[in-house]
């Protein structure tokens, strides 16, 4: 019982803070609450064809192709075309990382697959429009020019850091 | 929310492509998403409810409001705002748009929406479900250091 509770031991802390906070300051619990909901529908609304992409993508292409576009011998190539990926794709972050897996599973290097994430999180043609909006375009400028390296350099750093064995492999049910 | 129509769309299209040419792979391919939506599912809740209460006793909103003056105690004072807080980019660009009236430096706005994208604690247990502790953790590190040098950088380069 105990062992099939604890995946949920964040989720149940949680909920008993909420339960506390509701004698306390009902109008947080009532907000905190519905916020968790409204965050559940947002999810919901994103990640199921994700993740069923995630799955036709698992069977259909190739390995060859990926090891051979962001694999361990794709160089600046690769990095170039991880960086592509991730500008590409819209939505927030947690829908890359079944994405990641897949690619990582395919045989792309790691330092490929930080890179791809870096690059979803923050540069998307939308959000740099806006951002210029707000900001000014010097801003959103210097901003990009200096966070392309940081991404290429995070990329390094994580390839240099963590083993491959690190990485779940789907086979185990994920 | 078109975002999510051409998602859906697209996915559907796919999966009939998928299903047409290959029925026996496309079941495959339906099983290894559930079987992931389900392992994932304990993550997602937790997800959920701590950005939840976050957001319901510190909304950034009130947090931006703290911020008094330019200076490290701000700028530090924005990374962290950035680091916790979780809103989708047009709120992100009008907070940063406040703290600016506020008196924000560029830099600690280059901080603020840096650590804003590149770091997503509440997302961590899910990035951990997917791509292992050590390699979320790490990322979520990495990040974070380099987001607030972008933003130091910024400071230094803006006038």
């Amino acid at each position: 019982m105990i062992q099939r509770l604890k995946p949920y031991s964040l989720f149940l802390a949680v909920a008993i803070i909420n339960l506390v906070l509701a004698f306390v300051e009902p109008e947080s619990a009532r907000l905190s609450a519905t916020n968790a909901i409204s965050f559940v529908g947002e999810i919901l609304a994103v990640l199921p064809p994700v993740l069923v992409l995630m799955g036709l993508f698992d069977v259909w292409v190739p390995r060859q192709m990926v090891e051979y576009s962001i694999g361990p011998g794709s160089g600046l190539r690769g990095a170039l075309l991880a960086m592509l990926l991730g500008t590409a794709a819209a939505g927030p972050l947690y829908a890359a990382f079944p994405v990641a897996l897949s690619l990582q599973q395919k045989g792309a290097r790691l330092a490929n697959i930080a890179i791809f994430l870096g690059t979803w999180a923050t540069i998307k043609i939308p959000m740099l429009l806006m951002e210029s909006s707000f900001l000014g375009w010097r801003f959103s400028l210097v901003r990009l020019a200096l966070t392309v390296p940081a991404i290429l350099l995070s990329g390094i750093l994580l390839e240099r850091w963590v083993p491959a064995a690190a990485i779940p492999a789907r086979s185990e049910g994920r | 929310m078109s975002f999510n129509v051409v998602l859906f769309a697209l996915t559907l299209v796919a999966l009939g492509i998928s299903y047409w040419k290959d029925r026996e792979r496309t079941r495959r391919a339906l099983q290894i998403s559930l079987r992931s939506l389900l392992s994932l599912t304990p993550s997602l809740l937790g997800m959920t409810v701590v950005i939840g209460l976050i957001m319901a006793l510190i909304p950034p909103e009130r947090m931006v409001a703290l911020f008094r003056a330019d200076g490290p105690a701000g700028f530090f004072l924005i990374s962290a705002v950035g680091t916790i807080a979780t809103v989708p980019a047009p709120v992100a660009f009008s907070l940063a748009g406040s703290l600016h009236e506020l008196g924000a430096g560029l830099g600690a706005l280059g901080a603020f929406i840096s650590t804003l994208t590149m770091v997503g604690i509440v997302s961590i247990p899910m990035e951990i479900e997917f791509l292992g502790r050590r390699f979320a953790l790490l990322r979520e590190t990495v990040s974070f250091v380099l987001a607030v040098a972008i933003g130091g950088l910024m400071g230094v380069i803006l006038p």
